[in-house]
């Protein structure tokens, strides 16, 4: 397992050299969210009683910043390598595809978690935030977590070019984020968009990661881990079964 | 003793390109092999599909008698190579890529050797540095370091040499040779003919897929041993006794067979004898360039026909 201990190290070691751009932005990018819409709506907005509209706001921020940096930390890891050509050093030793797997997986799951982290911890400062069932919290964190990391793997490998990564992120990772509920509740929403949003599995990760918090959502959530857990047996299996057959990694 | 590489019908088509059409070959343990060929006649193909990188499409391939891709693990844990491309990951130091390749094959600690390949290289004084911020031979240091941190038996170089100044080359070349001493099996392609001449104890020369030649340096230059003798003389034709041995001409001079150097005394007494003086004279030996020539040239014609 030495070989899958050194990978993890070193994908954590590739972001944390750069963690101005790969954990300071998305921090801040979270916190600015936060500072205008919490200013603009604070005084308008009241989605669950006695909890402030800053308050609602900050699980759905700490989770779309998880999964937009488990996606992006694995994709773009991924991309560069093949980009750069250093792809044949993780290639070259007898490493398994399941330790491979494991390595970009847990790498990712760190990224995702550091950023979340720094979003909760600055957003301490603006609201009172209480953590009532850290079981759910974690829970939700993991396995959304892990469906993006995979997402992120799949991608990565898929990718020939930056644009194409780019096109993932731009088309398909921050409209299921931002169409999630991470603003709003889609209680608020016409029954029309309220049934779209029941098929976007990501609402039921920002749904369940918020009922941690609050002990309130939108739907229960057992029913939201039976959604999102079926993902990532799904992921993991296509990105297992991609890192096996060696797919645009061995030609 | 299993071979240090085994290639039994291998073959690889790409989508465009059949890039290998049937390769058996075995290079023994210790061996310092020589795989050479144009572009494009499969020589990276065939090292891909010992590194794993690319898969055979039929054939088998092994490692120190460990199947390539049944028994990976082994195979690439015996197998040491150096790409073609300058590849490295700009994250990270000369040392920490080191540290690194090294945990990949399951070493920790290894910095005792790690500090050993650095000095061998001329590298110690780079060791904290950033390999992005590198010259191009430089970089090829670290490539080189980085195929070696696990010590494997077998070692692929894939065009070390490529853009690579000549100081380089010798120290290169004298670390490589140590290896192969000391019982490791080098497989090498370069396209500087007289590199493969200097260093390899055996050759294969592939074209389109195929190996066209295969045996000892030392036959295939013999084979190819077109001794010449090159002679500018101040006469007005070639006289009688050496027309047979006449091959072409090459501006002013004459270019004669000479199978057997030992002739030259004679024909050089004769033409005094005739009173014929020798402006200019040269002996041409074949070297590697020319069999290699020769071989692409022939096996080219029987294509054809």
């Amino acid at each position: 397992m030495s070989g899958f201990r050194t990978l993890l190290y070193k994908e954590i070691l590739r972001f944390w050299k750069v963690m101005v751009q790969t954990v300071g932005a998305p921090v801040l990018t979270a916190l600015l969210y936060l500072l205008i819409f919490s200013h603009v709506l604070e005084d308008h907005v009241q989605v669950y009683p006695g909890v402030s509209y800053t308050a609602f706001l900050m699980p759905g921020l700490i989770m779309m910043s998880v999964l937009q940096n488990t996606f992006a930390n694995s994709s773009s890891s991924l991309i560069q390598s093949k980009i750069t050509g250093n792809i044949v050093f993780v290639l070259l030793p007898p490493l398994s595809y399941l330790e491979f797997f494991l390595a970009y997986l847990f790498a990712a799951l760190i990224r995702g978690f550091t950023v979340g982290l720094g979003v909760l911890l600055v957003g301490l400062f603006f609201a009172d935030i209480e953590m009532r069932h850290p079981f759910w919290i974690l829970a939700f964190a993991l396995t959304s977590g892990a469906v993006f990391a995979c997402m992120g793997i799949i991608a990565g490998i898929w990718a020939t070019q930056y644009d194409n990564l780019a096109a993932v992120q731009n088309f398909i990772i921050m409209p299921l984020t931002f169409l999630s509920g991470v603003f709003y509740s889609i209680h608020s929403l016409p029954p029309f968009w309220q049934s779209v949003s029941h098929f976007n599995p990501v609402f039921y990760m920002i749904d369940g990661f918020r009922y941690g918090f609050f002990g309130h959502g939108d739907v229960n959530p057992w029913l939201g881990l039976g959604v999102v857990m079926p993902f990532v047996i799904l992921l993991a299996g296509v990105t297992l079964k991609l890192l096996k057959s060696g797919y645009k990694l061995r030609h | 003793m299993s071979p240090a590489v085994r290639l039994r019908g291998l073959e690889k088509r790409f989508p465009r390109v059949h890039a290998l059409r049937g390769i058996d070959l075995d290079i023994e343990q210790g061996e310092f092999f020589g795989l050479l060929g144009p572009n494009g006649a499969g020589k990276t193909t065939l090292i891909s599909i010992l590194a794993g990188l690319t898969r055979a499409s039929a054939g088998s391939a092994s490692i120190m008698g460990f199947d390539v891709t049944a028994q990976y693990r082994e195979a690439r844990r015996a197998l040491g190579v150096v790409p073609q491309e300058l590849v490295y990951d700009p994250f990270f130091t000369v040392r920490e890529t080191l540290r690194l390749q090294s945990g990949y094959f399951g070493l920790r600690r290894n910095d005792d050797w790690i500090d050993e390949l650095l000095t061998h290289l001329g590298l110690t004084d780079k060791a904290d540095v950033y390999t992005r911020l590198l010259s191009g031979g430089m970089k090829r240091r670290v490539l080189v370091a980085q195929a070696l941190v696990h010590k494997p038996p077998v070692i692929v170089l894939d065009e070390p040499t490529a853009g690579v100044d000549v100081e380089l080359r010798q120290s290169l070349w004298n670390f490589i040779r140590r290896f192969n001493r000391d019982g490791h099996t080098i497989v090498l392609t370069t396209h500087y003919l007289e590199e493969a001449e200097m260093l390899c104890e055996r050759v294969a020369m592939l074209r389109d897929g195929r190996i066209v030649a295969l045996d000892s340096t030392a036959n295939l230059l013999h084979a190819g041993a077109e001794r010449r003798l090159l002679l500018d003389l101040d006469a007005p034709e070639l006289p009688e006794f050496l027309r047979p041995r006449l091959k072409g001409r090459e501006g002013d001079r004459y270019v004669l067979d000479l199978p057997d150097f030992g002739d030259l005394e004679g024909i050089l007494a004769k033409l005094r004898e005739a009173g014929v003086v020798i402006r200019d004279l040269a002996l041409r030996q074949a070297d590697l360039e020319e069999v290699f020539l020769n071989v692409m040239h022939d096996t080219g014609k029987g294509r054809a026909s």
